[in-house]
């Protein structure tokens, strides 16, 4: 079978970058080349080993594990409300979201249901840290087809978004706001107002972006046909968020399995293409940014009144049981598998994050592609290290 | 693929998920040991471990498509507890009433040996997840399902190294996010936390007390502040 | 054309070597320097360039002290004599390309009979350097930079001498000068109002010079040989300090030489288009005109730099071989027939 040598081939490379002779042979042959761990465009820690002909890769396997935290030891060994400090650095452009899967799978293991009004700012919330992260995504990636100025215009309107979330949680990336059995504090004055007038900014940004880029031709030559992932394959290593809806699969966690949040109380739509390109995946991810900002502008309309925080007791002890529960993050699906013990900590916390599946396709989709397409195709799948390595 | 029925009532009888158990009863057959269903929330079936990767295709041709994750657990109570401040958890003990009870079962769906695997699977037509289970027995081996489901490669890779599972006829178990000189599986129970043995977590109370010789500063700063305001807001 | 001047042999040497060595490179350089950071610090909503003293003046002597006082790395692997000979090259073939620049009717350094022949020469020549810096430096981004490079420029080369063959088709003449006079003194088809500023009659020819100098150039949309996205800075990722400020201070002072080729062959260079004026004054007043038109075509390559986003390797082969070089090959036979019509 092709699968096996492919695989040996892999274990080459692995076996050859790890001898980190990098600047050794320069034979007429293959050539080893290490991208990362220090690469611009891997944002952080990723170290593709890749084994190029010429600028073609014929293969590239992503070794990792530079940044491994140990969170699911961690999580043992921690009370619940402990954990969510740790949580909130898993996928750190989007700290709230990651804290809500995992507060809502404690939620059903206790059996205690937030208020309407925590529900509503919840979802506010994880909206608002969609729109900065996926913001962030939008400029990074023109810088990695090489056009500088767009990541500039994402930084500083991100900053507009990440200030509303630090005026009601405190925070700006690690708000650790989210409580069970509701939220730790209420939304401050004007809030409302000013977070509605960011969503306008926002929007603009979202013009610019499709103005900048997604009209631009040379950006369209660079992206289209590039890293194409059918949707069987796509379901098949289990790719999630827009990776998932760009390769033309209707799949939404918010619509299709909504934990009791406050996304079934408004209008919205989930945007797919068919392509499964890099192309789509930036389109699918720019609609997404601006659908976001339309559901925070709904949701901001009607937050009900009432207390924001359930009757729970001081401690907390989360009955024996077992629970997985997954939201539809930035990134993609984020679960909890949490088992408890009865205990004041979990038993066992399986964190299932959506760059580590979105990753684990890097090997397959990079056979044959141009170096410049290597880049191309990581920044259109879109990881945060934390996520993968956790 | 529209409204889907809120799942607050809990009182219905999920009738999507008792009909999926008593398909899977029927075509599994033999395989299937044990299952439990919360109702509107998730359903478990326990599989035999010869059957694995077998039952995996069943489900997978039943329309369970989408990988989720694959991962395992180790049912043994860890001997050095979470690592707590014996002084500080006592403490708590007696404010509480009931004190902590360790449920000694194998989660949902039980389970008869130390290690499990779990494999997390969507249905996109249904719009509903279930999780596979399986024991492992002592030689530590199952079967790969990276045949059925490419994605699970690397969710094999890390069971491998952190539990110290086997994956029979898959080609590079090499270690995913571990120095490859490691020794141990750091997340069986009993392998040692050493930040943990070095110093004991404080538990549940973890406010730091102000020193000393900074309390009578403090609040001298904390009532200067509070003159200047005028007193009274 | 009248001197203004009378000097010995040796004084005006002296003098021309003086400013081709120290004034030409440094203000241009300053000046390019400056354009850029307050343009792209505009452009790009970046505070600090705009900021920074009084109107964001001090960062460019930040940014100097900050490469000046760097560490001069070696790689261990690399072949250090070729290492330390590469940004010099460089640098030498913008210094070579300063030579024939005009600013004036005898504001120039070397009047040469083969001008645009020996610009085009030299300029080429900074692949050499780019060639040796990315193989010594012994690193595979690099070695993979210097190729690209390679191959890229030997690409837009022929585009753009084949654009360059029309102007000089027109004006008769491979001298700089001469392509200047001939702008002066020209007519479109009669109407000598404004001269004829080759822009006007040789526009394809003037598109195709202006790509090919932006990938000349290797200024984005043609950045791959540096490409910090994929490659990390290309042939100079090895390079720090000054060996750096080196590759840096060539790449815009041959930006500041092609956009004063550009200005000179399509733009009029010195001469103001419209007005008689003599040509003492021209001597001094040359230089501002040239410097006006220079930032002009400059704030042209810049944002196109800004805005777009970096092309494929093989794209850009492609773009080369089957759209410019037809082009520029279609422009030359328009350019004879027009010569031999009218």
């Amino acid at each position: 079978m092709t699968a096996t040598s492919d695989r040996e081939q892999m274990a080459y490379v692995s076996s050859q970058a790890a001898d980190a002779r990098v600047n050794v042979e320069l034979d007429t042959g293959d050539m080893t080349l290490n991208i990362g761990p220090q690469h611009p465009a891997t944002h952080g820690t990723l170290r593709l080993a890749c084994r190029l002909d010429g600028e073609q890769v014929v293969v590239a396997e992503p070794i990792m594990g530079y940044m491994h935290r140990g969170y699911e030891k961690l999580c043992e060994v921690r009370t619940y409300p402990q954990c969510t400090t740790l949580i909130n650095r898993i996928d750190w452009l989007g700290s709230f979201a990651n804290e809500v899967p995992f507060i809502l799978a404690a939620e059903r293991l206790m059996e205690v249901e937030a208020p309407p009004r925590a529900q509503w700012i919840r979802t506010i919330l994880f909206e608002l840290s969609r729109v900065a992260n996926l913001a962030l995504f939008l400029g990074d990636m023109g810088v990695q087809i090489g056009a500088l100025t767009p990541v500039f215009f994402a930084f500083r309107d991100r900053e507009r978004v990440l200030n509303q979330i630090e005026e009601v949680t405190g925070g700006r990336f690690h708000p650790n706001f989210d409580r069970i059995g509701g939220l730790k504090d209420d939304i401050p004055k004007g809030w409302v107002e000013e977070t509605r007038s960011v969503m306008v900014k926002m929007r603009t940004f979202c013009d610019e972006m499709e103005d900048l880029l997604v009209g631009n031709e040379i950006f369209q030559a660079r992206c289209r046909g590039v890293g194409v992932i059918p949707p069987e394959v796509a379901l098949g290593y289990g790719l999630s968020g827009a990776n998932l809806r760009a390769s033309g699969v209707d799949w939404d966690l918010r619509r299709d399995a909504n934990p009791g949040l406050a996304w079934d109380q408004v209008d919205w739509r989930v945007w797919t293409h068919p392509d499964g390109d890099s192309f789509a995946r930036y389109w699918v991810r720019l609609q997404e940014t601006r659908e976001a900002t339309h559901i925070v502008d709904q949701l901001l309309d009607g937050i009900p009144s009432g207390p924001i925080m359930a009757k729970v007791p001081r401690i907390i002890k989360v009955p024996a049981g077992e629970a997985y529960l997954s939201t539809e993050n930035p990134l993609g699906e984020m679960g909890y598998y949490i088992v408890s013990k009865g205990d004041l900590g979990p038993f066992r916390v399986k964190i299932r994050t959506p760059s580590f599946n979105n990753i684990s396709i890097v090997p397959w989709v990079m056979k044959g592609v141009y170096v410049p397409d290597v880049i191309t195709i990581l920044g259109s799948l879109y990881f945060i290290l934390g996520d993968i390595d956790r | 693929m529209t409204d889907e029925a809120p799942a607050e009532e809990t009182a219905l009888p999920d009738e999507k998920r008792e009909a999926l158990l008593a398909h899977f009863s029927e075509s599994l057959g033999e395989s299937l040991v044990e299952s439990h269903l919360q109702p509107h929330e998730d359903l478990w079936l326990r599989v035999t471990a010869e059957s694995w990767q077998d039952s995996i295709r069943t489900v997978k041709s039943a329309g369970f498509e989408y990988f989720g994750f694959l991962s395992a657990i180790d049912w043994d109570i860890a001997p050095e507890g979470r690592y707590e401040d014996t002084e500080f958890d006592s403490g708590l003990e007696e404010e509480d009433d009931e004190p902590v009870e360790i449920d000694n079962s194998t989660g949902h769906g039980g389970g008869d040996s130390r290690f499990q695997i779990l494999a997390q699977l969507y249905s996109l037509s249904r719009q509903v997840g279930l999780i596979l289970k399986t024991d492992v027995g002592e030689d530590m081996t199952v079967e790969t399902i990276r045949d059925v489901f490419p994605g699970a490669d690397w969710h094999e890779r890390e069971a491998h190294e952190m539990f110290g599972i086997s994956f029979r006829g898959h080609p590079t178990l090499q270690p995913l996010y571990l120095p490859t000189e490691f020794e141990g599986h750091p997340l069986r129970k009993d392998f040692p936390l050493l930040a943990r043995q070095v110093k004991p977590w404080p538990g549940v109370v973890d406010i730091e007390e102000i020193p000393e010789h900074l309390e009578a500063q403090l609040e001298a700063e904390v009532m200067a502040a509070f003159e200047a305001n005028g007193g009274a807001s | 054309m009248t001197t203004l001047l009378a000097l010995p042999y040796w004084q005006e040497t002296g003098i021309k070597l003086g400013l081709a060595l120290v004034v030409i490179p440094t203000t241009s350089l300053i000046l390019v320097y400056l354009f850029l950071f307050k343009m792209m610090a505009f452009m790009q909503s970046r505070l600090g360039p705009n900021d920074t003293g009084p109107y964001g003046t001090l960062q460019l002597i930040a940014e100097a002290i900050k490469f000046l006082q760097k560490e001069d790395i070696h790689p261990a692997q690399a072949d250090r004599r070729v290492f330390r000979m590469a940004p010099v090259v460089v640098l030498a073939s913008t210094f070579l390309l300063y030579v024939v620049l005009p600013a004036g009717p005898d504001a120039v350094v070397e009047d040469l009979d083969t001008g645009v022949f020996y610009a085009m020469a030299v300029s080429s020549l900074s692949v050499l350097g780019i060639l040796m810096a990315g193989w010594a430096s012994a690193n595979k981004y690099a070695l993979l930079g210097g190729l690209r490079a390679a191959g890229q420029l030997i690409a837009y080369e022929l585009p753009l001498i084949l654009a360059v063959m029309g102007v000089v088709i027109q004006a008769e003449t491979l001298n700089l000068q001469g392509i200047v006079e001939a702008q002066a003194t020209g007519e479109i088809f009669g109407f000598g109002g404004i001269g004829n500023p080759f822009i006007l009659t040789q526009f394809l020819a003037f598109l195709i010079f202006m790509i090919a100098a932006q990938a000349e150039l290797t200024q984005t949309p043609f950045d791959m040989p540096v490409a910090e996205t994929e490659l990390v800075g290309g042939f100079h990722v090895e390079y720090t300090g000054f060996r750096f400020l080196l590759f840096f201070m060539a790449e815009f002072g041959t930006a500041f030489a092609f956009s004063a080729l550009a200005s000179v062959m399509f733009l009029g260079g010195w001469w103001i288009p419209g007005f008689d004026v003599d040509d003492n004054i021209l001597n001094v007043l040359g230089p501002g005109v040239m410097l006006a038109k220079i930032l002009l075509v400059a704030f042209f390559i810049f944002w196109v730099r800004f805005t777009y986003p970096r092309l494929r390797e093989d794209q850009l082969q492609k773009f080369a071989w089957k759209v410019l070089i037809p082009l520029a090959l279609a422009n030359i036979v328009l350019t004879g027939i027009f010569k031999v019509v009218f």
